[in-house]
């Protein structure tokens, strides 16, 4: 019974980034602020990019195809369009993951910084070249700056719950 | 240096073929599962068209039963905000439905003068059409694309290019219609561009959205004399939209007139989509 309670715990853990990722592409609830644009912020690149980075098997990339779809459904854009510039990003965070000997979170956030260059000029290109739908690139550069340098921050926050997810699992 | 070039593509392949414990998928099938999928986005068939509509219906809805839980919280802070500001606005609207009354007088005998005018010219059911009132089921406030998915569909008659109103004020047009639901663009979007009319001058202009900033004039004439406080209409050009439905003011924003919205988009619940075709665009 104790050993089921420690098993239904730990699979809790491990289950919140995934539902972290889902409720932010089905809700309304995002970070894009109506009267602080300039604060605006993608925290679904944040969570793909530190969970493939640290742990691929809680956010399994099926997962992350499929949040995109949603996400794409629910903005309205074409269907495909975030599922592919998530998995781009994904990408980059799996790269770096096989290349790092030893892991921090400083180089991560270096790293950061040109996969969500890249991710974006992916996502804004797709829309501007093959839909012709014009995106505002200056409200995107300020929410990929301010996705950046928010990195580090909700990156402490998810290490306490990555510890937490290791801890379950080893009692 | 044949080594680094080794582990760059052994990285490369291992990110990107190889799947994890728990993974099903690869990356790179993804990858081209996505493509593929934007690639059938430019295909127009009727099957695939059900399946996107039935897709979007389903995610509508649980979108719709996702964001409960924070619109709750959101209306239980807006409410108490509004108990404070009770009195305040207690006193305001009192003063306003003065206003509003004696207004309410001078617009009875400006419209049976008006209702008189349409009999002479024959021309008096120019402003009646028929509506649907639907709910705004989400409202993704994001900065670059503005719109909004209406709670209902092509079962309730909707469909692409119908305009969306706001009370009396046009706020946008259907752009994308499911069977329980549908997508309208907002006059704020960048890529809408509406045809406009700008009283009391009668100067004609496309009225093109700006994001969070007011929406921009375009093609006006030249030497055009426009004044700040003119009153914005759809000009029902090409037959798109009816005529002369308000959607703004001018005003004047760094020496550029730009249109201030009659409506809040931000603040969008219930609105009417009209139905009905705008007279003499029967073909």
């Amino acid at each position: 019974m104790v050993l089921f309670r420690k098993n239904l715990v730990s699979r809790f853990f491990s289950l919140i980034p995934l539902l972290i990722l889902f409720f932010l592409a089905f809700s309304e609830t995002d970070f894009n602020f109506e009267k602080l644009s300039f604060l605006s912020f993608n925290l679904i690149y944040i969570v793909i990019f530190y969970w493939v980075l640290k742990n691929p098997d809680i956010l399994g990339y099926g997962f992350i195809f499929l949040a995109g779809i949603v996400n794409d459904v629910i903005i309205g854009l074409p269907i495909g369009v975030s599922s592919t510039t998530y998995l781009v990003l994904a990408g980059f965070a799996a790269y770096t993951r096989y290349l790092t000997v030893e892991p921090s979170l400083i180089y991560d956030w270096i790293v950061f910084v040109p996969s969500i260059a890249v991710t974006n000029s992916v996502y804004f290109y797709i829309l501007r070249i093959f839909f012709d739908i014009d995106v505002n690139y200056i409200a995107l550069t300020l929410n990929s700056g301010v996705t950046i340098l928010l990195y580090p921050f909700v990156g402490i926050l998810f290490s306490f719950l990555s510890k937490l997810i290791i801890v379950q699992k080893n009692v | 240096m044949v080594t680094s070039r080794d582990d760059f593509s052994i990285a490369i392949r291992s990110a990107f073929l190889k799947k994890g414990i728990k993974q099903k998928f690869s990356l790179l099938a993804l990858i081209i599962a996505s493509i593929i999928l934007l690639s059938l986005e430019t295909v127009n068939s009727k099957s695939l068209n059900f399946v996107r509509s039935a897709i979007k219906d389903a995610v509508y809805r649980i979108s719709f039963v996702a964001s409960i839980p924070v619109d709750s919280i959101t209306s239980a802070f807006t409410n108490i905000q509004n108990y404070f500001e009770v009195y305040e606005q207690y006193e305001i609207v009192k003063s306003k439905l003065q206003q509003l009354e004696n207004q309410q007088n001078q617009n009875n005998y400006l419209k049976m003068e008006n209702d008189k005018l349409k009999k002479i010219i024959d021309n008096s059911d120019i402003y009646n059409y028929e509506s649907v009132t639907t709910k705004v089921l989400v409202d993704k406030k994001s900065p670059f694309l503005k719109s909004v998915i209406l709670n209902k569909g092509f079962d309730s008659g909707l469909k692409r290019g119908m305009p969306v109103l706001d009370g009396p004020y046009f706020v946008g047009r259907i752009t994308e219609v499911n069977y329980l639901s549908s997508r309208a663009l907002l006059i704020n979007d960048l890529n809408s561009k509406i045809p406009v009319l700008i009283e009391p001058m009668g100067y004609q202009a496309i009225m093109s959205g700006a994001g969070d900033k007011p929406a921009l004039l375009e093609f006006l004439p030249k030497n055009h004399q426009l004044e700040v406080g003119s009153v914005v209409y759809t000009s029902g050009t090409g037959g798109i939209f009816f005529p002369g439905i308000p959607i703004g003011r001018v005003e004047s924003i760094e020496k550029k007139f730009h249109i201030k919205f009659f409506s809040d988009l931000s603040q969008l619940y219930l609105v009417n989509v009209i139905t009905s075709k705008p007279i003499g665009s029967e073909q």
